[in-house]
């Protein structure tokens, strides 16, 4: 190996090395350091109650991910009340009372979601009835036995 | 293979070709439904619903906000008449254009401002410059009560009932069809 492409080599790991390490740091939004709880554990379970959370302007990213003004307000309350000792059901009643279900990321098992919930078991059974129905029928209509001539030309071919 | 042992099997067959084109059929009669709501507007993916919908308004006091006098959640409870809450500010351009329609609503229905996140004199410049629609203006500055109404973004509305009940909801700026299709009617039903 030349010393040119053992930089390269090196140079490749660092990357990779530093966008697996830091990808989950580079992905907060926290626009300020200050933002986060001192206490480490209490940071990371509001990281992980603010990740489930919609932010309501940009819909599709979480509060933890958003610059959006209001995500940062939320994510300011979800550790004032973590700080607070609440649980993290209280935190997310308290969110959904007041934007509704929308807020959460993962929707709640209801009538409304059911059919989503169930959707990965159902296509499963359907797969799994359409692979037996096939494989059964596969083995049913085999190819039919050779006759007697074809086998007196395979015998004198081997 | 005969003719009549093979007759079930060929049912059985068209049966289950059938099953995929029902499924897919049933599947598309449901997604163009679904498109027809988004595009009539019955149905929007994105639409915020109000948890506050026909709750008593949530606990706040919020101080003035110049031109107008501030008030809290005990001003909109001990209210006889319907009154609508609009959050804006003056840092949102949809509130710019929402504004001569508020100023034409406010004779026929009491308005009442909340400034959210703005500063106070920019909050003052803008309700100057656009005709002041609000019969009282408060001050969100933190924003929090905002959240405790279940604020996404200004402007937004709330129709608030006798007894201070929030009525109705709208996340966008008000339009002429909204104010004579849905709020209008709603309010003078309040009344009776």
């Amino acid at each position: 190996m030349s010393a040119a492409m053992r930089r390269l080599a090196a140079m490749l790991a660092t990357v990779l090395a530093l966008t697996i390490g830091l990808s989950p740091l580079a992905a907060m939004a926290v626009d300020d350091p200050s933002e986060m709880l001192p206490d480490p554990r209490q940071e990371a379970r509001a990281q992980a109650i603010g990740s489930q959370l919609r932010c309501l302007v940009c819909q599709n990213e979480s509060i933890e991910d958003s610059s959006a003004g209001l995500a940062r307000d939320l994510r300011h309350v979800v550790r004032a009340h973590v700080a607070k000792g609440e649980s993290d059901r209280q935190i997310m009643d308290w969110m959904v009372g007041r934007y509704g279900n929308f807020i959460r990321l993962s929707p709640p098992l209801t009538t409304g979601t059911i059919l989503l919930w169930l959707m990965p078991v159902l296509a499963l059974l359907v797969g799994g009835l359409v692979a037996f129905l096939s494989f059964r029928r596969a083995r049913g209509t085999g190819p039919a036995p050779l006759s007697d001539d074809e086998r007196a030309r395979l015998t004198d071919l081997t | 293979m005969s003719g009549d042992a093979s007759r079930p099997d060929l049912a059985r067959r068209r049966l289950l070709m059938a099953a995929p084109l029902v499924v897919a059929g049933g599947a598309g009669v449901a997604f163009w439904r679904m498109l027809s709501g988004m595009q009539q507007g019955s149905f929007d993916p994105h639409d915020i619903q109000a948890p506050a919908l026909n709750r008593p308004v949530p606990d706040f006091t919020l101080p003035d906000q110049l031109p107008g006098q501030g008030f809290g959640a005990a001003d909109l409870r001990a209210l006889k008449v319907p009154v609508l809450v609009n959050f804006f500010a003056s840092w949102c351009i949809p509130c710019v254009a929402e504004m001569p329609q508020l100023n034409a609503l406010k004779a026929r229905l009491p308005i009442w401002g909340i400034a959210y996140k703005d500063k106070p004199a920019d909050a003052l410049g803008f309700v100057r410059r656009a005709g002041n629609p609000y019969a009282r203006i408060a001050s969100d500055l933190s924003g929090m009560t905002a959240i405790d109404w279940g604020v996404s973004g200004v402007p937004e509305s709330f129709l608030i009932g006798p007894g201070g009940v929030i009525r109705w909801h709208s996340a966008a700026a008000l339009d002429e069809a909204t104010v004579h299709q849905a709020l209008l009617p709603l309010a003078a039903s309040l009344r009776t």
